[in-house]
């Protein structure tokens, strides 16, 4: 399979391309291991990138849920990625994020790369991500859920904890100074100490990127975070995201709908339609290619029979 | 910055029942008052088993209200406490006997440690069936290995003497004060842990799990650590239950029926919080006492034990159902209602 890979892959050590990844779903945990463990520090990954992905495959049983995608998101860039319903980009997310194991192509992170990405290593890694249907822990207040985005900065052990030794006490006290200072930066310390489960949808997407943006993320996935939102809490949440660049320096991987939003908040765009990539590039490049107009507006043979 | 957080705002109906007034209030009941005007029959034959009991809820609770872990295990780990006390200060003289406790919840913790491994794939129901393997295997084990209950005849064992620094418990009164404390120093560390980040952790596995996994919580690791917690919990109450309630114990007093007591105190007290293991024990020991009390006011000699029994389950399982569908939240969140209701009143502004 090795040899078949893809001349992108050249930059690989060896040693790496020795373990490089069977299709299929066997064994991917010591996959991801053994390919995480081999420093790539021979040959510097081409560019700068924070993430990239390269010649990425999913596909569930016989349906591809997207194919050979590649995309490269520098620091501090908002990378939006768009496309029709159905074209791949939260199963992308997902698979970015270690959710779904992906068939064949590579994920680096930072100076990692993986076949599949460990999701309880994220954190470590510096990643933070929303989810597209919500996934706050209803039963913790506003100011735990945000403190649970620090729970893979928690150094103290639970015995610690329980004996209230200063380390640990330490440590809570910064934990939750810095809670605070995310809360207040999204409006979120009026409603610290309700439960998430009792507030309004669009307050608990801000939530949620409050837990997100706590540990200071270097890369960050937004999975729709303006869905059903009204034009004034899309405008909101714009400037947070843009403020959360701003502040943390954090690339920012955004999928969204909202073409007016792609269009303003973006640096760069990719498409997606029918899991393949048909498009990327600045908003104003990919505003104008007939690949994207054809995809938006149903495909040129079709158009006829559309209507 | 911090001080406004670090004193976290509750949610007011947390402010009233478990603020330090009201925890001081009942302790002093508990310590002061009852020991003072209680006879031996109110101390032995209802508020030690309560004590029990209510250990075990709390225990249970912390697996099942806030780490969302299903275990029908509860009996055997409460086995495993009481027969591992047992053997301590059975085997080893001079054990004092905050050790042979300690050394009865550390044994249980590692049985849970064990029976929690399934966790690591299975949830839900299928993780409360495999949990029942640990309620087997302990049965099993207690009554085919001699050794366990120093070959005495069905592996019934007896307590040693409730004895520390020369003074003795031995009495209805001592009993009773041992469970107290006890249950007041587990109730104690309980309720930092479910403060404390990994207290978050449990809440966040249960309520996310996928979420939880990406911010970083280490999964595996919190589930097992809950198990063994509970476990240590439950094994402690275990421990209580036989040297402080019944004074000797038969494997078979650890029996499913056990477990799902101990489960339905969970369930009826309310999930996910620690005074919601008090409220069903209590409603549990003393449901018994009003059913048959009205049972032979109401039909006289008809009414035997038999018969009690069977009024019991039916009328426990009609609670069970009506608490469900009326207050998922349990007797907790009824009694906050309560509360609310007596002391929120929304005040009229004088003409």
């Amino acid at each position: 399979m090795v040899s078949s890979a893809p001349p992108h892959s050249s930059w690989l050590p060896s040693a790496l391309r020795r373990v490089a990844p069977l299709p299929g779903r066997a064994a991917p945990r010591r996959r991801a291991r053994a390919l995480a463990a081999a420093p790539a520090r021979s040959a510097p990954p081409a560019g700068s990138a924070i993430l990239a992905v390269e010649g990425l495959t999913l596909t569930f049983g016989g349906t591809t849920a997207f194919e050979a995608i590649d995309l490269a998101v520098e620091p501090g860039e908002i990378h939006a990625v768009i496309g029709p319903n159905g074209a791949g980009k939260s199963s992308l997310i997902n698979a970015i994020s270690g959710l779904y194991v992906p068939q064949s192509g590579r994920v680096r992170i930072g100076e990692a790369t993986f076949s599949t990405v460990p999701a309880g290593r994220l954190a470590a890694l510096g990643v933070a991500r929303t989810f597209q249907n919500l996934a706050l822990f209803k039963g913790l207040s506003v100011l735990d859920n945000v403190l649970s985005g620090l729970a893979g900065a928690q150094r103290a052990g639970f015995a610690a904890q329980a004996l209230g030794l200063p380390h640990a006490r330490r440590e809570a006290q910064a934990h939750r100074a810095r809670a605070a200072e995310v809360m207040a930066d999204l409006d979120l310390a009026a409603m610290a100490g309700r439960p998430a489960g009792t507030l309004p949808f669009g307050v608990q997407e801000r939530v949620e990127l409050a837990r997100a943006l706590v540990a200071r993320p270097r890369l960050l996935l937004l999975d729709e975070p303006m869905a059903g939102m009204t034009a004034t809490e899309k405008a909101q949440m714009s400037r947070f995201i843009r403020e959360a660049r701003e502040r943390l320096g954090s690339a920012i991987v955004l999928i969204e709908h909202d073409i007016g939003v792609v269009m303003r908040l973006s640096d760069r765009v990719t498409v997606l339609d029918h899991g393949r990539r048909i498009a990327h590039g600045t908003p104003a490049q990919v505003q104008a290619d007939p690949a994207v107009i054809a995809a938006y507006l149903g495909g040129d043979e079709h158009a006829g029979e559309a209507a | 910055m911090n001080t406004p957080m670090t004193a976290l705002p509750h949610p007011a109906r947390f402010r009233r029942l478990s603020g330090p007034a009201g925890i001081g209030l009942l302790l002093a009941l508990a310590y002061g008052l009852v020991p003072l005007v209680a006879g031996d029959y109110l101390l032995e034959a209802i508020l030690t088993p309560f004590l029990a009991l209510a250990l075990a809820g709390l225990g249970l609770n912390l697996l099942v209200g806030y780490a969302g872990l299903l275990s029908l295990g509860s009996a055997a780990f409460m086995a495993v406490g009481a027969y591992a006390a047992f053997n301590l200060s059975l085997r080893v003289p001079g054990l004092p006997l905050p050790a042979a406790f300690l050394g009865g919840g550390l044994a249980a913790a590692a049985a849970g440690l064990v029976a929690g491994l399934p966790a690591l794939r299975l949830r839900g129901f299928y993780l409360a069936v495999s949990t029942l393997a640990a309620q087997f295997f302990v049965a099993w084990a207690l009554n085919r290995i001699g050794w366990l209950s120093n070959d005495s005849p069905s592996g019934v064992i007896g307590a040693p003497r409730l004895v520390l620094a020369g003074w003795s418990f031995e009495d209805a009164r001592g009993r009773y004060a041992v469970s107290l404390v006890v249950v007041s120093l587990l109730t104690f560390a309980a309720w930092r842990l479910v403060r404390s980040p990994t207290g978050r952790d449990l809440v966040a596995i249960r309520d996310q799990e996928t979420a939880a996994r990406i911010v970083g919580v280490r999964v595996a690791r919190t589930k097992l650590l809950a198990f063994a917690l509970s476990s240590f919990v439950v094994g402690v109450a275990g421990v209580l239950w036989a040297f402080a309630y019944l004074r000797t114990v038969e494997p078979a007093g650890f029996n499913l029926d056990r477990s799902f007591q101990i489960l339905f105190i969970v369930i009826i007290g309310g999930l996910g919080t620690l005074r919601g293991a008090f409220l069903g024990a209590g409603f549990i020991v003393v449901l018994p006492l009003v059913l048959s009390r009205l049972g032979a006011a109401l039909l006289g000699d008809g009414f035997d034990s038999g018969t009690l029994e069977m009024v019991q389950r039916i009328v426990l399982g009609a609670l069970i159902v009506a608490v469900l569908i009326r207050e998922p939240a349990g007797l907790s969140a009824l009694l906050d209602r309560l509360f609310t209701r007596l002391f929120d009143r929304p005040r009229r502004v004088p003409a």
